[in-house]
């Protein structure tokens, strides 16, 4: 017994070590960046806290922030849908080359997306005079934050639906078909509520990554601002002014909120695990 | 009850799927377009997709060649920007090695082992992603600014993070945590642990089981989150530009010279710079769709 118990301990050391290895890097990397700037957040109390996000340029800047990313969010469930649709579902010349340049956003830096969108939509290239002459301006306004946020979040939903659109058993649908649906139909009562938890998650982290988004959207949309200055854009022009309480007070709404939607994202998952075991 | 002993994920459920396998398509489309409804659908997700990343990228393309070849060579040459590859190289190089150990590490604790709190850790692992650069920067100088009591103890024996190398190079480890954990713990899981146990019963140690059991079954998931690590590393701007500061003739990454190219008027520079820099991401997606049909090849093989 004694000596079973010990050589027990004796091969859970090691495991003991790795355990504690990885947990002080997370802790010394994640946990305690984050529980400091919560500190150092909270530390002028609840009224100067108040103040801080209510003021006007910072109020602006949070409620740009929360449209721009409902706006991309609305906007990419619908096309990341229909592009995982076409890439698992049809065949056609590309259809490779497509699916692999799907995760470009991931690949390049946002500085550089910024400089693309504008060497594309800017004032000073071909499209972006025809579009001025119509009188419409996406470059440093704020369209140009949508769609810096719609390049960076591209991949988000496609990569979600599309795996589980490959898994899908399509006997459902033939059924439906076979009984008389239209294919509009059947992809509104059969195959939509299948996908919909996919293109949630989707559509949760694009969200989260759309409210940090920093390098892309300065590019495109400058820092005008009540024009197009963003939570982050915000936030950064606090600390280069030295208004650091004013900037760890946005970026706590920011940080809250971008965890607020992930933690519901893992409670709904938790939710599914629960209901596929039962 | 483990959610781990039940049988593989019915698709209905919400789960975050690892970017190494979400990307996976039947070798053939099942239908072709045989409608006019397909093909119409077909041809806006083409057009959408061209608008929205493949002419951006022509147009950075046209505009770095915009006075030919020789500016472009003129601009990529200054010292200053060959500082700036070298430095993001090199940061990108140290966060990489860390967190590619530390992910392995990490994984094989979250998959293997069994203590309380593991569900939260595991949530606390992705936290990084949820973080705005800018805020992951902001961070870092509450920390280990001059004004904190870590920064200041530091500072009185001259060592400063803030405002210098170290606080950039944990910038850059800090937004890439996630990657290769996250890569590795669905292989890991999939892999089981019958193949490391024999080993272990047949007298192979520890250490001897992972590099010729575990490792070899692992390796082409760790290259992809290598690969997706670096990729990230060498794009970073956010939360490095906050800890660098604002001072003339900081050190620079290759993103900072290129916003500092397009602030101060010389666009050239910037152009040129992205252009490299969209020539190594190009590279680095190249690699990750090889790495894909690795582990798709993989993941055929074994069931």
């Amino acid at each position: 017994m004694e000596a079973g118990a010990s050589a027990a301990r004796r091969r859970a050391r090691p495991e003991l070590a790795l355990r504690g290895a990885g947990l002080t890097y997370l802790g010394i990397m994640v946990v305690l960046p984050i529980v400091a700037m919560a500190w150092q957040a909270a530390r002028p109390g609840p009224a100067a806290f108040w103040a801080a996000i209510t003021e006007p340029y910072a109020w602006h800047a949070l409620k740009l922030t929360l449209t721009t990313a409902f706006v991309m969010v609305f906007v990419g469930a619908v096309t990341g849908t229909a592009t995982a649709w076409v890439l698992v579902r049809y065949e056609f010349p590309g259809r490779g080359l497509v699916n692999a340049l799907i995760d470009l956003p991931f690949a390049v830096p946002t500085v550089v997306t910024g400089l693309m969108l504008v060497a594309l939509y800017g004032p000073d290239s071909v499209l972006g005079a025809i579009m001025a002459r119509g009188g419409w301006k996406v470059i440093y306004d704020q369209p140009g934050i949508i769609l810096a946020l719609l390049f960076v979040t591209y991949p988000f939903v496609i990569r979600s639906v599309q795996p589980v659109l490959l898994a899908m058993d399509r006997a459902e649908e033939e059924a439906a078909a076979t009984l008389g649906a239209g294919p509009f139909t059947t992809f509104l009562r059969v195959t939509l509520p299948t996908l919909w938890p996919s293109i949630l998650t989707g559509s949760a982290l694009a969200f989260s990554r759309a409210l940090g988004e920093y390098g892309s959207v300065v590019m495109v949309a400058g820092n005008q601002p009540l024009l197009t200055r963003t939570a982050p854009i915000h936030i950064f022009g606090e600390i280069e002014s030295g208004n650091r309480d004013g900037a760890l007070a946005v970026s706590a709404v920011l940080l809250a909120a971008s965890l607020l939607v992930l933690v519901i994202l893992h409670a709904l998952q938790r939710r599914g695990e629960e209901r596929d075991a039962s | 009850m483990l959610p781990e002993s039940a049988p593989a994920a019915p698709p209905e459920k919400m789960e975050i799927v690892p970017l190494s396998r979400a990307g996976e398509l039947p070798a053939k489309g099942r239908e072709t377009a045989s409608t006019w409804g397909r093909r119409l659908l077909i041809a806006a997700v083409l057009v959408w997709f061209a608008a929205l990343i493949l002419v951006p990228g022509a147009a950075l393309v046209r505009q770095a060649f915009a006075n030919g070849w020789e500016p472009l060579a003129a601009a990529l040459a200054e010292p200053e920007v060959k500082r700036a590859f070298v430095m993001s190289v090199g940061l990108a190089l140290i966060a990489t090695v860390v967190n590619t150990v530390f992910g392995i590490v990490m994984a094989l604790v979250l998959v293997r082992q069994r203590f309380f709190g593991r569900t939260l850790i595991d949530g606390i692992v992705d936290l990084p992603f949820a973080v705005s650069p800018i805020v992951a920067g902001l961070m870092l100088i509450v920390l280990y600014g001059p004004e904190s009591p870590i920064g200041g103890w530091l500072e009185a024996r001259g060592f400063q993070v803030i405002y210098a190398l170290p606080g950039m190079v944990l910038a850059t480890m800090f937004v890439t945590v996630p990657f290769v954990v996250r890569e590795l713990s669905p292989i890991l899981r999939e892999l089981g642990e019958e193949y490391e146990q024999a080993a272990y019963t047949l007298g192979a140690g520890r250490w001897r089981t992972f590099r010729s059991v575990t490792l070899p079954s692992i390796r082409w998931g760790v290259a992809y989150g290598v690969t997706l690590t670096v990729a990230r590393c060498l794009g970073e701007f956010g939360a490095v530009l906050v800890v660098s500061g604002n001072v003339v003739g900081r050190t620079q990454t290759a993103t900072l010279y290129i916003a500092d190219g397009i602030d101060s008027f010389h666009p050239e520079g910037a152009y040129a710079a992205s252009l490299v820099l969209a020539a190594a991401s190009f590279l680095l997606l190249v690699g990750m769709d090889l790495l894909r049909h690795r582990l798709e090849g993989a993941r055929e093989v074994e069931p």
